[in-house]
């Protein structure tokens, strides 16, 4: 039904009267967030969504000068930091992004266990999340080969090689992922068409469709604050006060960024030499440094079995169980306190955070 | 029609085997084959031998009569009406091998352009003067290009290929038990291994570095006297020979009898220069003969002094430069002064054969400008980076003042919808 | 009512401070879209000179991004380009019309018309660039 459009009403003719979605506009008008001690955690989504545009728009700019071939790469990327007016802007703050967007994707997945949101209605946010996680850090591990220097380099080699121990499908997946037996300019080539086209793509499907949901659904109230006798929570209208505190976390992590890029631009190092020794000390980026050390503490052989095989199964199945939480955690399917996988939560987050610390200080040494 | 030609097959058979016969293995091969050791070897090595390969035989150096010994007769072939010489002795080894190779005429046929004066010049050398005493010992023409088997100096498999030199020169030379009544050292192919010269002839394959017949000479092989070392260094060093000879250091080194060039940079061990072999620490080659007060003290500080203060100017730079391009700032440019300060840095290194300061001064003089400029484009490149971050602190600042009014907006609005 | 034109005041600041952080953002984008001097990263190819610039038996050094070259045209009239670094110590080699080849100021290393060293300590030869004339333009470019 066409709305009168009185001035009271401020809706545009000329827009209504074509597409009549006066429906879906009354639904965002009452879209609201419920306020409780934990709603702070509900700005972590879009903290990481708002990341994940910084980092397409800056990727779309750096994408005009970049060149993804061994000969050029590394002078390519160094053409943006000296000779492209703000290119030293744009590619650290590129690089910077990409390690907050991780940080905060974790943080919300993290919150969002410990919240047990990912209970029933809720699965599937959940496992549309989990993917979107995996996919985060595919993102980071293909960017970090393509400017091709010396630590990006090594550092995919000795990580690309622990693949090869999955067995039965390793090998295949090995030379799947590396455009052939070794790291080579092939590689730079692959990663390079799934860091800018495959996994965009993957992520924009999986972001509406977790996105949708949320819209549907609306945000979880965990059970802690559900379970409290007394009123429903309060609720805040989400246009225009949730989407103005939205839009300032955003506004300081803008600023952060800013700053980081100007304090801390991010190196360049040197041109990888494939046929150079590998530098001491290689290691991959800070999220995947927890995996990294982990393997260090795995015996060569446990029970006549590849030691480092072990250890890939393992976290490929714990990265399964943890995507089929939902399915798995039943007492907080029934709306009950569910302490046992808050403490399996807890216990993740401390061993992440202490591994990482350890293989930082084992680096330093 | 058919039959003459079945004959002709047979006449064109026949020749090419009876003529292989003849021409192709000589009897000398056939019979010295089936022997043992030392009287087989050199047949072994025929296949590499220059000689033979040219066409020449057992005979032609030998002597004696191999169509004589076809039947098998090795008298008749050995004889020495024939012109059979045998093994030569020793000492006559050199006039062997000259019968050919100093006959212009003959060589002519072989090679033009081939030098025919080796037995001449061996017979000036330290070799060919000891040979000529009855010193059985020293080398003659077959302990460097073997007897049989003989490849061209050109051959890199050859022991007088250039990269392979060094080690036919050492197989006596670094013999201390062989060369013990020679009373001379035998440690110049160590030393030489590690010199700048060894390590680029013998690691690098490069051609442009000297061997020891460069210096010593091949045939006339004679160390280089006193007087002319700065002449024989000077043959790829020319700048610094010109230098040297204008330089007191020249008459001077003459009148005390010192070895020129080696007096400073050694003969064998050659190492690659440094600066701390100028000046006037205890290290340093200078003040091996000059004292405190003397004249020559004195410019070896004066010329350190400005080469060191070009050096670490260069290096301050580019120590500047290497911060400025890390942190993003373009100094394609300034490098380019850089490379031309440095450039100078070595020229003066070379001109202080000169042993003046002016003149050495001329050069770092133009160079500290060129560094000097570097320096501060560097310091500027630098400033770049602290502009960007004060630009940044701007930023930042509208950046919060943007968020404290955001917050003081949504503060409100929550009021009014309180209200 | 004094809240109102405080309110105004308000959204007027705000939109002011907001505008200014949204133009920055758009400044540094704009910026960074419209192409440098130099357009592209690895140099294949550079202008060395123009017809003209050289005589028969002359030479002029040039820049090949940030490494020296030399352009030389020969006695007999053919341009040649190498790379000006000396293979000894690195120094910038020169053309010298009395020699009628290259030389080395630093060490009297000789390189002849085709870059290969002939005398003094320079081990290897120049690299050698391709020469193209486009038009008035000399253009050198590595060789591949």
């Amino acid at each position: 039904m066409i709305m009168e459009n009185t001035k009271s009403n401020r809706k545009p003719y000329w827009f209504f009267s074509r597409y009549p979605i006066d429906g879906l506009v009354e639904f965002f008008k009452r879209k609201a967030v419920p306020i409780h001690r934990h709603t702070i955690w509900y700005y972590l989504g879009g903290t990481t969504l708002f990341l994940f545009a910084i980092q397409a728009v800056t990727g779309i700019l750096l994408l005009l000068y970049y060149r993804p071939t061994e000969e050029a790469a590394f002078a390519s990327v160094q053409f943006i930091m000296t000779k492209v007016r703000f290119g030293w802007l744009i590619r650290s703050v590129h690089s910077w992004s990409a390690n907050l967007m991780v940080l905060s994707c974790f943080i919300h997945m993290f919150s969002t266990f410990l919240l047990k949101a990912y209970r029933s209605p809720r699965e599937f946010s959940w496992i549309t999340g989990s993917l979107l996680l995996f996919i985060t850090l595919a993102f980071g591990f293909s960017g970090y080969l393509l400017p091709w220097n010396e630590i990006s380099y090594f550092g995919t080699r000795v990580a690309t090689e622990s693949i090869a121990s999955i067995p039965v499908i390793g090998h295949y997946l090995l030379v799947f992922f590396r455009g052939g037996e070794d790291v080579s300019g092939a590689t730079l080539t692959r990663f390079f068409g799934f860091h800018v086209a495959v996994l965009p793509l993957l992520l924009t499907m999986l972001l509406i469709v977790h996105l949708l949901m949320v819209q549907v659904q609306g945000m979880s109230v965990p059970p802690s604050v559900e379970s409290q006798p007394g009123p429903r929570p309060k609720t805040s209208p989400f246009f225009p006060n949730f989407i103005l505190k939205d839009a300032l976390g955003w506004l300081i992590t803008l600023g952060l960024l800013a700053m980081l890029a100007a304090l801390y631009p991010w190196e360049l190092g040197v041109k990888a030499d494939p046929f150079a020794p590998a530098p001491a000390g290689i290691k991959p980026e800070w999220y995947f440094l927890f995996l990294f050390q982990t393997l260090k503490y795995i015996p060569a052989t446990i029970f006549s079995l590849s030691g480092e095989m072990i250890a890939v199964m393992t976290f490929s199945v714990v990265g399964i169980l943890w995507a089929l939480v939902p399915f798995i955690d039943r007492r907080a399917n029934r709306g009950l306190k569910s302490p046992v996988f808050t403490i399996i939560g807890i216990g993740a987050i401390a061993y992440i955070v202490i591994m990482t610390i350890v293989a930082c200080m084992a680096s330093k040494q | 029609m058919m039959k003459l030609n079945r004959i002709w097959v047979f006449v064109v058979l026949s020749v090419s085997i009876f003529g292989s016969s003849v021409y192709g293995e000589d009897s000398c091969v056939q019979c010295h084959k089936t022997l043992d050791g030392a009287l087989s070897s050199p047949v072994n090595e025929l296949a590499n031998d220059i000689h033979a390969q040219r066409g020449l035989s057992c005979a032609s150096c030998h002597g004696g009569d191999p169509v004589a010994g076809l039947n098998g007769d090795a008298q008749a072939a050995m004889n020495t009406k024939k012109g059979y010489l045998g093994v030569p002795a020793t000492k006559d080894i050199p006039k062997f091998c000259a019968r050919c190779h100093s006959d212009e005429t003959y060589m002519r046929k072989y090679r033009p352009n081939i030098a025919t004066d080796q037995l001449a010049q061996y017979q000036t050398s330290q070799h060919g003067k000891l040979l000529g005493k009855g010193d059985k010992k020293v080398a003659t023409c077959v302990s460097c290009h073997r007897a049989h088997g003989i490849r061209s100096a050109k051959d890199p498999l050859s022991a007088v290929y250039p990269t392979n030199i060094p080690k036919t020169c050492g197989r006596c030379h670094s013999d201390s038990k062989y060369m013990e009544e020679y009373k001379i050292p035998v440690d110049q192919f160590n030393k030489y291994r590690q010199s700048v010269h060894g390590i680029a002839l013998l690691e690098k394959g490069s051609r442009s570095a000297p061997a020891c017949n460069n210096c010593h000479g091949n045939h006339g092989a004679f160390p280089p006297e006193v007087s002319s070392i700065s002449q024989v260094c000077g043959v790829c060093h020319l700048h610094n020979l010109e230098l040297f000879s204008k330089s007191p250091h020249s008459r001077a080194f003459k009148q005390m009898g010192l070895p020129e060039c080696e007096s400073c940079h050694g003969n064998h061990e050659i190492k690659k220069t440094d600066d701390a072999m100028l000046g006037t620490e205890s290290k340093s080659n200078c003040v091996g003969c000059h004292d405190q007060d003397s004249p020559g003290y004195k410019v070896a500080a004066a010329m350190k002094k400005i080469i060191l203060q070009l050096r670490t100017t260069i290096e301050q730079a580019n120590t500047l430069l290497a911060q400025a391009e890390r942190a993003g700032v373009e100094i394609g440019d300034t490098k380019f002064v850089i490379n031309d300060a440095y450039n100078d840095l070595v020229k003066s290194r070379s001109i202080v054969h000169s042993f003046s300061t002016a003149e050495v001064e001329k050069t770092t003089s133009q160079g500290l400008k060129l560094a000097e400029q570097a320096l501060k484009e560097g310091k500027e490149a630098l400033k770049e980076v602290q502009a960007r971050r004060r630009w940044l602190v701007m930023v930042m600042v509208i950046v919060f003042a943007a968020a404290t009014l955001l917050y003081l907006k949504i503060r409100e609005i929550e009021k009014k919808g309180q209200a | 009512m004094q809240e109102i034109p405080r309110r105004k005041f308000l959204n007027i600041m705000l939109g002011g401070v907001l505008g200014t952080v949204a133009s920055a953002v758009l400044y540094s984008i704009v910026k960074f879209i419209l192409p440098p001097e130099i357009p592209q990263a690895v140099l294949s190819n550079v202008v060395a000179g123009k017809v003209g610039d050289l005589q028969p038996n002359s030479g002029k050094i040039f820049k090949f991004g940030n490494k020296p070259g030399i352009l030389i045209m020969t006695p007999s009239g053919t341009y040649k380009a190498f790379s000006a670094i000396c293979t000894h110590l690195d120094c910038t080699v020169q053309y010298r019309s009395d020699f009628q080849h290259i030389w080395c100021a630093c060490h009297n290393g000789r390189f002849d018309l085709n870059g290969k060293n002939i005398a003094g300590p320079p081990p290897s030869p120049l690299e050698e660039y391709n020469v193209a004339v486009v038009k008035e333009e000399i253009i050198v470019s590595k060789k591949a």
